[in-house]
């Protein structure tokens, strides 16, 4: 028997280009809104089309980027570690979700450290693992005080790429031991643990990558991304998955898609510690 | 002190990393760091989980050779995770009173030393045993000072926070120093022995580092004289600490031919030649000095001549059984202390020959990095240094005639000039 899969979005309203704090953003280059708004719409209603329950954050005018959840924080069981963002544009999120959080009867437990963490953009399971991003946004200290607090094994993966800044733009579990990845946006180190820890892992290309392929939402056994990503969907539906794909292009005009819009809140697919 | 011998990274820091850190490489990544920004590494401490969940933790000690490569180095691998290891700054507390430290005072080794001081790591000037600490503010430097230098307002590093002592790294030259396994030999074979002195008397002096001879008056009784007077003419010996004795001796030699009273060439005492000591030490004070009595002729040969000649720095400290003294001979322990720390600078390689008690006495000055020979027929000698800490030091059973005269054959075999 499987619980209902839960998900955490926030609704657009706010959302656009009004700083650059990572390549993809060029306040030249504005989002559509309303196109925007009809993507999250589509989006939201492919979840919902998957069973899962959702919940809402309360956008916030000033915060666009609010309406990427991921960052919101690291769930872990009825345990969030909020996140502590490297950038002050971001720094305004962290109240309302921590806000929301206790609301909703989570044990909040912000890190001890002044580390910088970004919650689950930089922290995923794949299985009893937390692999955890970081240089660009989140510390590696940070990292190592969440091993500290969840009592799990967390393997700090370097990104060197800046254009994949958090770990879940090239780096998605699709199950234990099973990940997508876009190789060159680790250093040399974190490929080498990412072969010897995830015995199965699919590489997608450039240009996929460049379509935010990485950045997929998994429930059960569909795998949700940006339209754009063909041959990783034949590599999912191969292995027996179910691609499927939203246009989100006015979101990766800020850096992010799928997985970003989500904030799982009852454990990740790959996690091992989900109770199934 | 001389920085003649510090180690080829002088600085370093200690770090601590800890987490999944060999799973996830975090720890090769950060030595692989390390020797790529020109640093290196030792692992003081590790700890490795045994479950798959449970943290490691590394203590690693980072150098470099300048404090800019350091710092690179630091910074470099705190992005992935390595943080400098909790250490505080060292106390201080003002001397209340001249010649005396504050209780507490922190009590200095023969080592290397540094203290921490706003969080930077500061080295200790004038390496020496049995000191204090004084950190200066207005020069933000620090240094050893003996118990009766000590001014009030003077301020004294005092218990051990914030002090960190380097043991020498003897490793480092393994084909100088380790030619004797144990401190004191009677067994080794001695030609092999010197024939290494002399290679490290050579060394020494093409590094441009200066080597101190102490040398008692059996040098002179045992008819040896003339092997040191060698090594002052080619260059051997940079400064020369002795005593009255030595001196004495040494210029009765160049005035009679005797040495207390005895021909050296012939063995049997020369009439009313028990005199011929006291005669010496007064035609020199009558003409002053050594130097003068170089300068006026009077004095022409022998050890003292030589060093006076060739401008080899010398001091000759006095003792309670002295006849005059030479005027020369510095009668004040503490004067003479002074002069002979201040001759120290630049030292690398010390040779004590046939003396105990000045022996010890420079021991008690010598930093460690300083390599020292102690030659006597007494094994006694060297065992009283290592004793008194000079842990350095390298003994050599041996009468001092055939060593000096073999030491000498071996530095003219190098045909260095």
């Amino acid at each position: 028997m499987t619980t209902t899969p839960c998900i955490l979005m926030c609704p657009p309203d706010f959302y656009g280009i009004e700083y650059e704090i990572n390549p993809w953003m060029d306040r030249r280059r504005q989002a559509d809104h309303a196109l925007a708004v009809e993507q999250w719409q589509r989006l939201r209603q492919t979840l919902e089309s998957l069973g899962v329950k959702l919940s809402y954050l309360k956008p916030v005018a000033g915060q666009p980027d609010l309406v990427f959840t991921a960052n919101a924080g690291l769930v872990y069981r009825n345990l969030v570690v909020p996140s502590r963002f490297r950038h002050p544009q971001r720094q305004r999120e962290e109240a309302a979700v921590q806000e929301w959080f206790a609301a909703q009867g989570f044990e909040v437990r912000s890190l001890q450290s002044d580390a910088y963490f970004e919650g689950a953009g930089d922290a995923l399971f794949c299985g009893d693992t937390l692999f955890a991003g970081y240089r660009i946004r989140s510390d590696v200290r940070g990292h190592q005080e969440l091993g500290d607090i969840l009592g799990c094994q967390v393997l700090p993966l370097e990104l060197v790429d800046t254009r994949y800044y958090h770990l879940d733009t090239c780096f998605c579990p699709l199950a234990p031991g099973v990940a997508i990845y876009y190789p060159p946006a680790f250093d040399d180190y974190a490929q080498q643990v990412l072969c010897a820890s995830v015995p199965e892992l699919i590489p997608v290309s450039d240009a996929e990558s460049a379509h935010f392929a990485c950045n997929a939402v998994v429930v059960g056994r569909t795998v949700v991304t940006n339209t754009g990503c063909p041959d990783l969907h034949r590599q999912l539906r191969d292995r027996g998955y179910e691609p499927v794909a939203c246009p989100l292009g006015e979101f990766v005009k800020a850096g992010g898609s799928a997985k970003c819009l989500t904030l799982r809140l009852d454990g990740e697919e790959a996690s091992g510690w989900r109770s199934g | 002190m001389s920085q003649t011998a510090i180690p080829n990274e002088p600085f370093l820091e200690e770090v601590e990393v800890h987490g999944h850190i060999i799973d996830s490489l975090i720890l090769p990544k950060i030595l692989d760091c390390i020797m790529a920004g020109g640093g290196t590494f030792r692992i003081k401490e590790i700890h490795i989980g045994q479950a798959r969940t449970n943290p490691s933790r590394a203590l690693i000690e980072v150098r470099a050779e300048t404090a800019e490569r350091l710092e690179h180095i630091l910074g470099q691998i705190a992005d992935h995770g390595a943080t400098p290891a909790a250490v505080v700054d060292c106390c201080l507390v003002a001397a209340d009173i001249a010649g005396a430290f504050p209780e507490t005072f922190y009590s200095t080794t023969n080592q290397r030393t540094e203290i921490r001081m706003a969080g930077r790591w500061l080295p200790v000037a004038d390496q020496e045993m049995d000191c204090g600490i004084v950190f200066d503010p207005t020069t933000n430097a620090a240094r050893c000072v003996p118990m009766n230098e000590i001014q009030p307002g003077q301020l004294v590093v005092t218990g051990h926070a914030g002090v960190r002592v380097f043991p020498e790294e003897r490793s480092r030259e393994p084909q100088t120093f380790e030619f004797m396994g144990s401190a004191v030999s009677t067994e080794k074979p001695k030609e092999l022995a010197i024939r290494r002195i002399a290679r490290e008397l050579a060394e020494t002096r093409r590094a441009g580092n200066k080597t101190l001879v102490v040398a008692g008056p059996a040098v002179v009784h045992t008819g040896s004289g003339e092997c040191l007077q060698e090594m002052i003419r080619t260059g051997y010996v940079d400064v020369l600490f002795a005593g009255n004795a030595l001196a004495t001796h040494d210029i009765e030699q160049a005035l009679f031919g005797t040495s207390l009273g005895v021909y050296l060439d012939q063995g049997h005492p020369a009439e009313a030649g028990h005199a011929h000591h006291l005669r010496a030490i007064n035609r020199i004070r009558r003409a002053g000095s050594i130097r003068k009595a170089v300068e006026q002729g009077i004095l022409a040969s022998g050890i003292m001549y030589e060093c006076v000649r060739r401008g080899t720095d010398f001091v000759l400290a006095g003792s309670i059984r002295d006849d005059g003294p030479l005027p020369d001979v510095i009668t004040d322990v503490l004067e003479a202390q002074k002069k002979m720390r201040e001759k120290l600078q630049g030292v690398a390689f010390c040779l004590m020959i046939a003396t105990t008690l000045h022996s010890i006495a420079v021991g008690n000055l010598l930093p460690s990095h300083v390599k020292v020979v102690c030659v006597d027929i007494n094994p006694s000698t060297a065992i009283k240094l290592t004793d008194r800490g000079s842990f350095q030091t390298v003994g050599l059973v041996t009468d001092v005639a055939p060593f000096l005269r073999v030491l000498v054959e071996e530095l003219t075999l190098l045909k260095t000039p």
